[in-house]
């Protein structure tokens, strides 16, 4: 049992921690909608300083949409931005 | 002590180790760290050297020949599309330590691939990344202004079809699986596998016949 599954509404946390970090700035604090489950990770925030990256991370593909993203976005409504995100920085959110 | 005994290394490391510009920084501290692995007995030379000797032998046509057998072979595509990694390995291709992530290009939807935060690549299906998916212009412009981005390639996606772009920014690895070009009925695997460029595994063009 995954904690999130595909179609589930997330939010990806506007935090700020130092250190190597793989959620990219520009996702930080944006909606979206769990498009895959990709699987367990060793997490890289740990490996990145020679811990042995557990315990592991589960990884989701998140789908946003470009134009809730970018204010000034030209393009379809429909177009989108897929990322990975692991589950420590997803929250859900309730309908 | 010389200059020359100041900058250069006072040993070699032949057909591993590019001429190190001595201003950069970060080549330099790569150029170190390997050294130290190597010291320390972390991995051999011969390590290094034969993980380049196998990059540089990957070429977009190995790319090719997965797209080729996927516009060919419907249960082959099926089993590309649900698992990338266990897919290509069929074909004796290895995906090294990432998963393979393939998106498929349709009446509409247009997928491009970016990495954002640095530069992964499907590295050996395609080989190594030209320069411009490294630059800072294509990795923040392809995000923001995905479309602005596909006409300075000559790909025009109409208004009405989804551009869905894909930023590789963690374990998994994209390839786009293209739109089989019409006229090309009756092709073989070989001439299928000529006309998809890399750049359209990538995203950012279409084959063209």
């Amino acid at each position: 049992m995954t904690i999130f599954s595909t179609g589930d509404r997330v939010r990806i946390k506007n935090s700020h921690p130092p250190g190597h970090r793989r959620t990219p700035f520009y996702v930080r604090g944006k909606e979206g909608i769990i498009e895959r489950y990709c699987g367990e990770f060793k997490n890289p925030e740990e490996l990145a300083y020679g811990f042995d990256g557990t315990p592991k991370r589960e990884l989701y593909r998140v789908r946003l949409s470009q134009i809730e993203l970018w204010d000034e976005y030209q393009g379809s409504s429909d177009d989108t931005l897929d990322l990975e995100i692991y589950d420590h920085w997803l929250e859900k959110v309730e309908d | 002590m010389s200059s020359d005994e100041r900058t250069t290394h006072s040993h070699d490391h032949p057909g591993t180790t590019p001429d190190v510009n001595e201003t950069g920084y970060y080549e330099l501290m790569a150029e170190a760290i390997k050294e130290l692995l190597i010291e320390k007995g972390v991995v051999s030379a011969e390590d290094v050297r034969r993980n380049l000797e196998f990059l540089d032998s990957r070429d977009p046509l190995e790319g090719g020949r997965v797209i080729a057998r996927a516009w060919e072979d419907p249960d082959f595509k099926k089993r590309l599309l649900e698992d990338g990694t266990a897919a290509v390995e069929e074909m004796g291709l290895t995906m090294g330590d990432a998963e393979l992530v393939v998106v498929e290009n349709t009446n509409s939807v247009h997928n491009m691939i970016v990495c954002t935060l640095c530069s992964c690549y499907p590295r050996t299906l395609l080989g190594l990344p030209p320069d411009w998916y490294k630059s800072k212009s294509y990795r923040s412009r392809a995000v923001i202004e995905p479309r602005a981005v596909l006409t300075e390639f000559g790909t025009e996606i109409p208004a009405d079809k989804t551009v869905r772009v894909h930023d590789s920014n963690a374990d998994m690895r994209y390839l786009v699986l293209p739109q089989r070009p019409e006229g090309t009925e009756g092709w073989s695997a070989e001439q299928l596998s000529e006309i998809v460029s890399r750049d359209s595994m990538v995203g950012v063009t279409v084959p063209v016949t």
